[in-house]
């Protein structure tokens, strides 16, 4: 699927759109997430299998070489954006955001080729143990050490890891720090689940203790693919935001519609219809933002780590804010574990906090637009009485 | 390149060529591109178009404004942005559209905008002129307000009330007045910055013939809503370069004072920064999906955005210079009607300025409006002068 102009769609796309969209509502109804989130494993297993093989959306940017459709992040991002609008079950954040762009981006080798197909196909998944710092890789961070082939260290909070089949870890050996993959259900391999605000993104605390690993990127190459695979992660979140941005959009215009107060709908006074009119500017800001960032990473247009980092400052905020507008709109009904408003409340806080919140992508903006500004003599003149 | 790109392209080279814009005089320029069909490429063949879609203009605007030509718009903005898509669909005759475009389009004929009144600005369709009927002409009654380049203006596009026993949006005609004629008066209108670039005309027994109505008798107000989202869509338009426009102001008074900077006020500005960058985006995004065709609701979002956008920006700018920024250059009332050159003035000048963006063109207030009914499908609010007669709606 060639990529056109920026910000338009092709037909496949448009039709990718369409079909995830009837899987989602087919597999991923609200009776369906609030059972599994509930569930010791958060997921379906068959179900994923099928997003991999009956539709081939799990790694739609991989080359047909390893085992992928050989199409573009945009179409990747595409199939996210429904994904997000339905809160889609299962470890997309530590498969698809993370470890599938992470080892696209590593050297060829068997490790990494057997685990690619793997994951792409939905027969297992992954979950990135790399520490970040706010969405940027920082080597420092890192607490597992490598010793031969096998990791010891604490691995901290990693999301998905609880059902993952395999953990992608960084870890210091003597010439730096290297891109592990890990069985997690091995030995030396200690989970635990944790109870995470939104229940939808589980994240279980990992310890290792001379769990046996192979090395998929070396220390020459890891800081290139976990920045890869960083930067494709903040793009994806991004347009996961956007959707369930436009899912609740959608639901609080609704609500506004049919709801009566004082024998009117609600939605005709101003001070809710013009809350909603901000929320729809927050939203086609955070839309435009979200998939520049897409076409950014994928055709090379702009700067990936600032088109990310606009991306991620203006999504964050965007679905926070929407979330929280989305309860009040709702009044009481959207206060109520009944209603489907705090799963998507908590999916915002996550999302925000996850990869970098809104305030350290801001500052990274600072510093490239302008700590870099050069002053041209005389270009905004200064009243001076 | 598509054929009618290429098309667009080498009419506007052909033009160029055979009148070039740094030697010949402006009116010759600017009618050679009209001739030519590359004033408004979307208007029909000889009424300065081409037929085609919208989108070209940018083909034809590149090559033409490359070789040294002005921005129409900048000179005649009423004309370009409002007058001629209106009179291009509701004027009469083929004859009356040609005799009005080619001048509009050439400059020699400046145009203004003869809506707001004193009594009816964000409820324009309240409006109080009268227009009646007398033989062949229409006589007009009434004060209009903020109206630029009036004072220059051959033309005044006038929405004046002929029914006044109808509810109020019923009972509107949409004419096209001289503003040379008898009495048509003008007055500077200051405004807080100091200078006046609008004015109010005063109008009394004003005559107009009935060939320059635009639209049918009491159909005023949907030919004026061509006019109302055209102007929106102008003012919504914004640069297309990251970090250009209102923002660079504030990014070259921060490079320029690095004594100033704290680092609250660093992610202040970073947050405007990026608020406009994401609406640059969404222009883009919007340019994208739409191609051809008429600026819909979603201009709205930017023209909204855009002037609280301002305000922030020149507000930032103040509060980073403090008590340097609490000086003026001259309050003496210089460059009446002057368009918009309070944007090229110091930067207190522009902070004043920015107070009347959230207000001119549709306040903020009804943009949400706007957004929320026609945009998100919302119920409209209840009023209190629905179906009445617009006599009898109370005023004050």
């Amino acid at each position: 699927m060639a990529d056109a102009t920026q910000f338009t769609f092709t037909d496949e796309q448009q039709a990718l759109r369409a079909a995830v969209r009837k899987f989602c509502a087919a597999n991923f109804d609200e009776a369906t997430v609030r059972r599994l989130m509930e569930a010791d494993v958060r997921y379906d297993a068959a179900v994923w299998r099928r997003l991999g093989t009956e539709l081939g959306v799990l790694g739609m940017s991989v080359p047909e070489d390893d085992g992928g459709v050989g199409g573009s992040l945009v179409d990747q991002a595409v199939a996210v954006e429904v994904f997000g609008a339905t809160l889609a079950c299962g470890p997309l954040f530590g498969t698809v955001y993370l470890s599938i762009p992470a080892l696209v981006a590593c050297p060829a080798g068997e490790a990494r080729d057997e685990l690619l197909g793997a994951l792409v196909e939905g027969d297992r998944t992954a979950a990135f143990a790399v520490p970040d710092r706010a969405g940027a890789f920082d080597p420092a961070a890192v607490t597992v050490t490598a010793d031969g082939g096998a990791l010891s260290g604490p691995a901290g909070r990693v999301v998905d890891a609880d059902a993952a089949d395999v953990l992608l870890v960084a870890a210091a050996c003597p010439d730096g720090v290297g891109l592990y993959a890990v069985d997690a259900a091995g030995p030396g391999v200690q989970r635990t689940a944790l109870v995470t605000l939104d229940l939808t993104r589980p994240q279980a605390a990992v310890e290792l203790a001379g769990a046996p690993a192979r090395l998929l990127a070396g220390p020459d190459e890891a800081d290139r693919v976990i920045t890869h695979a960083l930067q494709v992660g903040a793009a994806l979140l991004a347009v996961e935001q956007v959707g369930a941005a436009q899912h609740l959009l959608d639901l609080s215009v609704e609500y506004a519609k049919s709801r009566m107060q004082f024998g009117r709908q609600i939605g005709s006074f101003q001070a809710v219809k013009h809350k909603l009119a901000d929320m729809l500017v927050d939203l086609e800001h955070a839309r435009s933002a979200a998939w520049h960032a897409v076409w950014a990473l994928s055709d090379g247009s702009d700067d990936p780590a600032l088109a990310t980092a606009i991306a991620q400052a203006v999504c964050s905020h965007a679905l926070s804010r929407i979330a929280a507008d989305t309860i009040q709109v709702h009044g009481g009904i959207g206060f109520t574990w009944e209603h489907q408003a705090h799963l998507y409340f908590k999916r915002a806080a996550t999302d925000a906090a996850l990869l970098g919140g809104a305030e350290a992508h801001r500052s990274r903006v600072a510093d490239a637009v302008l700590d870099t500004a050069v002053a041209h003599a005389g270009a905004v003149p200064v009243a001076t009485g | 390149m598509s054929t009618d790109a290429q098309r667009v392209s080498d009419l506007a080279h052909t033009v160029v060529a055979e009148h070039d814009p740094k030697q010949v005089p402006l009116t010759e320029f600017l009618g050679a591109c009209y001739d030519a069909g590359l004033s408004w490429v979307n208007f029909p063949p000889g009424l300065g178009g081409l037929g085609l879609s919208r989108g070209l203009q940018a083909v034809a605007d590149g090559i033409l404004q490359g070789a040294g030509g002005p921005v129409p718009l900048g000179l005649n903005p009423m004309g370009y942005g409002m007058a001629a898509p209106t009179i291009r669909e509701h004027a009469q005759t083929e004859d009356l559209k040609k005799f009005f475009l080619r001048p509009l389009a050439t400059t020699e004929d400046i145009w203004c905008q003869l809506f707001s009144e004193p009594g009816a600005g964000s409820d324009l369709a309240g409006l109080a002129t009268s227009a009646v009927p007398d033989g062949e002409d229409w006589v007009i009654n009434g004060q209009k307000v903020w109206t630029s380049l009036a004072h220059k203006a051959r033309w005044g596009l006038l929405l004046a009330r002929t029914d006044p026993d109808a509810p109020k949006h019923k009972g509107l005609t949409y004419f096209i007045l001289d503003m040379h004629g008898a009495g048509v008066e003008c007055r500077p209108l200051r405004q807080m910055t100091g200078q006046a670039e609008f004015n109010e005309v005063y109008i009394t027994d004003a005559r107009i013939p009935d060939a320059h109505r635009l639209g049918g008798v009491g159909d005023g107000w949907r030919v004026a809503m061509t006019t109302l989202m055209n102007e929106r869509s102008a003012l919504g338009a914004s640069g297309s370069r990251r970090g250009g426009g209102a923002i660079a102001d504030a990014v070259q008074l921060w490079a320029s004072r690095p004594d100033l900077h704290t680092p609250v006020l660093r992610d202040r500005l970073t947050q405007l920064w990026l608020r406009a960058e994401a609406q640059r985006l969404t222009s883009e995004r919007s340019r994208a999906s739409a191609g051809a065709g008429s600026p819909g609701p979603e201009a709205s979002i930017g023209k909204m955005v855009g002037a609280e956008l301002n305000q922030q920006i020149y507000e930032f700018c103040m509060d980073l210079l403090g008590p340097e920024g609490i000086l003026y250059h001259s309050y003496a009332m210089y460059g009446a009607n002057a368009g918009t050159g309070d944007w090229r003035g110091p930067v207190q000048q522009r902070y004043l300025r920015s107070r009347a963006n959230t207000i001119e063109g549709g306040t903020s207030e009804v943009m949400r409006n706007i957004l929320g009914e026609r945009v998100l499908g919302l119920p409209g609010d209840l009023r209190a002068d629905a179906g009445m007669a617009w006599k009898d709606v109370p005023r004050g």
